[in-house]
């Protein structure tokens, strides 16, 4: 169930990837390059997501496992969430200066 | 992204025209820009809350806030001690003043008609910018030249030269990353906010300002403790050589 849910939304993905010139050929102008940047900054967001994700988790499993390190786990979960945070950040900078 | 903060513009029309206008330079625009103003006001709210607070201080009868600045800064100040391993009162100014002005620059931006200063790329540049050279001379100061400079070389001879130019660029890019990360977390939460507004005034951009309350602060703590991890790396070698 969820791979075919997985399978169409790629597909609509890729689908929608091709027919994005076609729509911006209506408005006149065109403004190609900041969907590319909104689809740049929706990959980025969507990896770092998935990092910070496996991050806390990894943690509450070792907070649960071992209470007493809860202290030191926090403080590497954080310190771990911004070094991740910078790689999506990264590429907003890049969607920033290429707007 | 251009906007006029009323703030600015009257610190800009009474207090920085006329001074500028004394050394002959008269100018009919802003000539500090708003993110300029908002560091300055920081600055002075700063200075002046630390002297009241200062004035006040007991041993025997401490008031709630000096006790809630007394557990920010032993805190701080535990964590210098646990990264750098050496004595924290010696890096507190710089690790303290840096939280505070970080906490009180990331906060501004949530109230009405201020803006965050730390939305803009060159007041984190330079902290950071601070900060890198702070952490070298540190490190040079600790170890001496040769020492140091031994340390960026890596720990096999044969490798030596490929490692050196490793570790130069990757210290290059401490700097750029930590401005970086400040301004993108604050800059991007102000964006947001301020399309949410435009999309629907004021109730739907709370709770991303709640988020903002919090990441405000876990920005300032992020900032601090990856310049406590720059300087214990930078004094830790001359321990176990």
């Amino acid at each position: 169930m969820i791979r075919k849910i997985g399978f169409f939304a790629l597909a609509i993905m890729i689908l929608s990837l091709i027919a994005m010139p076609v729509y911006a050929q209506g408005e006149g102008t065109s403004n190609i390059e900041v969907h590319y940047l909104a689809i740049a900054m929706g990959i980025a967001a969507a990896g770092c997501g998935i990092a910070q994700s496996i991050a806390v988790g990894k943690g509450c499993e070792g907070a649960s496992r071992n209470p007493g390190a809860t202290d030191t786990i926090r403080f590497f979960i954080i310190l771990g969430l911004a070094f991740i945070e910078f790689l999506a950040l990264l590429t907003f900078v890049v969607v920033l200066m290429l707007q | 992204m251009h906007h006029e903060f009323f703030v600015s513009t009257v610190f800009n029309h009474y207090i920085v025209n006329p001074i500028a206008g004394l050394f002959g330079y008269h100018s009919h625009h802003d000539i500090l820009p708003a993110h300029l103003v908002m560091v300055i006001l920081i600055f002075l709210g700063l200075t002046i809350f630390s002297f009241i607070v200062r004035s006040r201080l007991s041993v025997d009868n401490p008031g709630g806030l000096q006790q809630a600045l007394e557990l920010i800064s032993s805190g701080i100040m535990s964590l210098t001690e646990d990264m750098t391993g050496t004595d924290p009162r010696r890096f507190f100014p710089l690790l303290g003043s840096l939280f505070f002005y970080i906490l009180c620059g990331n906060l501004l931006g949530l109230f009405p008609g201020f803006m965050s200063p730390t939305s803009n790329i060159n007041v984190t540049a330079s902290m950071a910018i601070m900060v890198f050279f702070y952490y070298n001379y540190v490190g040079f100061k600790a170890n001496g030249f040769v020492k140091y400079m031994a340390h960026f070389a890596g720990p096999a001879l044969m490798i030596a030269p490929l490692m050196f130019v490793i570790e130069i660029i990757s210290h290059c890019a401490r700097p750029f990353s930590l401005s970086v990360r400040l301004f993108g977390n604050i800059y991007a939460e102000e964006l947001i906010i301020g399309s949410l507004n435009a999309m629907f005034p004021f109730l739907v951009a709370l709770p991303v300002m709640a988020i903002g309350l919090f990441a405000s602060t876990i920005q300032a703590f992020v900032f601090i403790v990856l310049t406590m991890v720059y300087l214990g790396g930078a004094v830790e070698h001359s321990d176990h050589d």
